[in-house]
């Protein structure tokens, strides 16, 4: 029952929120709108259990990219741009095309769940106190099974750091 | 854990909210932060599976998405800054260099 | 409803936090007027209230009824959200802490320390928003170098608690003190480089002097805070002690034992448990001797008043030291007691002395100026904390190798420490100076 309670709240404040987020006239309250549907999001991953990808999401989109959105937002943002045309020439076209993909997904999964025996195993989840303990779970799997992918994400956000550091330093 | 329709028709919302927002919008930040807002609700779906499964490789795929997006988002801001300084501008209509 | 009842216990510690807390606070600052008063060789509030005790009421009272100033062309919004975001940040950082193995309000989080340090680091979001909400350049400068300030400790401060977590291996924060307990020895003791780094590193990010910059009176109109008048100002306030108790607090989990008394597990030097109650029987007995000194009526029932309060905590510390020794059939009982009512001693007496050192610093070194303080966090303290991980790393390895555990661990991080101190010293004094004539065109724009 609380279950249910959380993941409906969150999950209402994520859409409430993203909804904000891509309509708002001034930039600021978007990325505002944004950091409530993150840590919204952040919440349904602790209601899935996901208690390490819960904290490492608060701590680096919340609190890392977040921060650099906002600092960015401040160093370019114009008062005159407020004024001028929030959505482009294209809007309701592409609206259009956006709602047919979520019609077309959405049926596709209403579909699988009502076929019997076809589509997404239906399988019930382990309960909640025979979960092994998260970090460790996690830890273990990044240094054992996915060890590859870690020593390349770590060289990815080096080349992201030399990268972003080139792009934003001044020619003097 | 809830049914897993619940989780993906979640993620299907947030995508379709981040998908509408890129298209649509015209400030360049925003596109970005629609961006941001498509790679979680893959994260949602992940984690999602990942609980029903009871395989953690799926929150390990979701950290590497978070770690990508990082990395993703800071050039991201810093192509912009360095576009701004030339153009003094963040719409993406006027960003038509490129063009005879 | 049923699920009510399971969660009152937290529902109501949670009032319970944001009603007691900002009076906690109000009498923090209290005490850091009577330490500043020291320091300076005068006296601090002494009018309102027997020895300036009603002074956080009487501050709290005036910052309530003062009108309530709103810039011209501010974003509403955001400067209603900014104060809020920063309190609420602090204020959940309290709910992941532990005082003794009981009084914990989120029980067995498997991500303990973690989850402090993540949700008061969002506190940034405080700072940034209200600089930018108060439509002013001062507020916005000042905001923005808070923030990177900010930010750029807390890498620092990280990677000294992720040196402090090796020895661990858990981030559960009841675990930890725990494996401080098997070890025998505080893990301060076996990393001090870490422990010195987050020190540092914690007094940046609470933006306390000497990195105090962007709240200085002198510097920027108190920067991020200017615009921000009576209640609004106070939400500020209350984060920043509270930050400062909730930095203190992980630092005393993590790296001074929690709430284990010093030598823990040596069984010899068990008098040690006695030291609480005589010490708080000392201070009343100072109360009472100070008594017949006092120059009114009222200000000597004070002083009774408060020799009996400290006589009362006495008891209470030594009832279950005591009560073992006196009937020792009733030891397995007194247990549970003795770790909760002796440990929430020691925990608050070691979060005092960290509060206690930071307010000694604050009122002994010059302030750092920004590139000064910028220099020191990424030239100095990332570097050595990053090699501090690496060589205390690679100390546990051989440590394990030769079988050593606990105190004998001290032989291989004790060198690994020094190694990582010299080589950080090295990196520091080893840096190309930037041309003095090429800087001063371009620092106002690096460090914005």
């Amino acid at each position: 029952m609380l279950d249910q309670v959380i993941f409906y709240l969150f999950a209402a404040i994520a859409v409430v929120s993203a909804i904000l987020t891509v309509t708002r006239r001034n930039v600021v309250h978007s990325a505002i709108f944004l950091i409530t549907a993150l840590l919204a999001t952040a919440g349904i991953f602790l209601q899935l259990r996901a208690e390490f990808l819960f904290i490492v999401q608060i701590i680096l989109y919340v609190g890392g990219i977040m921060v650099l959105f906002v600092f960015v937002i401040m160093l370019v943002n114009l008062d005159v741009a407020v004024r001028q045309l929030q959505f482009a020439r294209q809007k309701w076209v592409a609206l259009l095309i956006s709602l047919a993909l979520a019609a077309q997904v959405g049926l596709m999964f209403w579909s699988t769940g009502k076929m019997p025996g076809q589509g997404v195993p239906v399988l019930a989840a382990a309960p909640v106190d025979k979960l092994p303990l998260n970090s460790e779970a996690v830890a273990k799997s990044l240094f054992e099974t996915y060890l590859l992918p870690f020593e390349i994400a770590s060289v990815l956000l080096l080349v992201a750091m030399i990268g972003a550091v080139v792009m934003a330093k001044k020619r003097t | 854990m809830l049914p897993i329709g619940h989780y993906l028709f979640l993620g299907l919302a947030l995508f379709i909210i981040g998908v509408i927002g890129v298209v649509t919008r015209r400030n360049v930040i925003v596109i970005l932060m629609s961006i941001e807002l498509i790679l979680n609700a893959v994260n949602i779906n992940l984690v999602a599976f990942s609980r029903l499964y009871g395989d953690v490789a799926g929150q390990v795929f979701a950290l590497f998405i978070i770690a990508d997006a990082a990395a993703e988002a800071a050039v991201g801001l810093g192509i912009i800054i360095a576009f701004f300084r030339n153009r003094e501008t963040v719409l993406e209509d006027e960003m038509d260099l490129l063009k005879w | 409803m049923e699920f009510v009842k399971q969660y009152w216990a937290p529902l109501v510690c949670g009032l319970v936090i944001v009603g007691v807390l900002p009076l906690i606070v109000g009498y923090v600052v209290l005490v850091e007027r009577k330490i500043m008063a020291d320091m300076q060789a005068r006296l601090g509030p002494m009018r309102v209230g027997p020895h300036g005790l009603l002074q956080p009421i009487a501050d709290a009272v005036k910052l309530l009824i003062k009108e309530d100033i709103i810039p011209e062309d501010a974003d509403k919004l955001v400067f209603w959200l900014a104060p809020v975001l920063s309190v609420a940040a602090a204020l959940l950082a309290i709910a992941g802490l532990a005082i003794g193995p009981a009084f914990q309000i989120a029980k067995d989080v498997n991500i303990g320390i973690l989850f402090v340090v993540g949700v008061s680091a969002m506190g940034i979001f405080g700072i940034v928003l209200g600089g930018w909400a108060s439509n002013s350049h001062y507020s916005l400068i000042g905001a923005l170098r808070s923030s990177a300030q900010l930010v750029s400790y807390e890498t620092a401060a990280g990677m000294a608690l992720v040196c402090g977590l090796l020895f661990a291996g858990t981030l559960n924060i009841t675990s930890i003190v725990q494996a401080q307990y098997d070890q025998g020895i505080w893990f301060g003791l076996l990393a001090p480089v870490a422990f010195f780094v987050y020190l540092v590193a914690s007094i940046a990010e609470t933006n306390r002097a000497p990195f105090d910059l962007p709240e200085a009176e002198s510097e920027l109109v108190a920067g991020y805070m200017t615009e921000f008048s009576g209640f609004r100002w106070s939400l500020y306030f209350l984060a920043e002690y509270t930050n400062m108790i909730v930095v203190a607090s992980v630092a005393t989990t993590l790296f001074l034992g929690g709430w284990l008394r010093p030598f823990p597990k040596t069984t010899w030097l068990s008098f040690i448990d006695f030291l609480p109650p005589l010490l708080m029987i000392s201070v009343g007995v100072y109360c009472l001797i100070r008594t017949p000194k006092q120059p009114a009526r009222v200000q000597q029932l004070f002083m009774l008043a408060v020799a009996g309060l400290c006589f009362a905590v006495a008891l209470v510390l030594a009832a279950p030291v005591l009560l073992p020794i006196i009937k020792p059939s009733l030891a397995a009982a007194v247990k549970p007691y003795y770790e909760g009512i002796l440990g929430g001693f020691w925990f608050v007496f070691k979060v005092s002395a960290y509060i206690y050192f930071f307010m000694w610093l604050r009122f002994t070194l010059p302030r750092y100026r920004f590139d000064q303080l910028m220099r020191l966090g990424w030239h100095f303290l990332i570097p050595l904390s990053i090699i501090n991980v690496l060589l205390i790393g690679i100390a546990m390895i051989a440590g394990q190798y030769f079988h050593l555990a606990g105190w004998s661990l001290l032989l291989t991080t004790i060198p690994a420490s020094i190694i990582a101190l010299i080589v950080a010293l090295f990196i520091l004094a080893t840096e190309q100076k930037t041309e003095p004539q090429k800087a001063s065109g371009a620092a106002p724009d690096s460090y914005a």
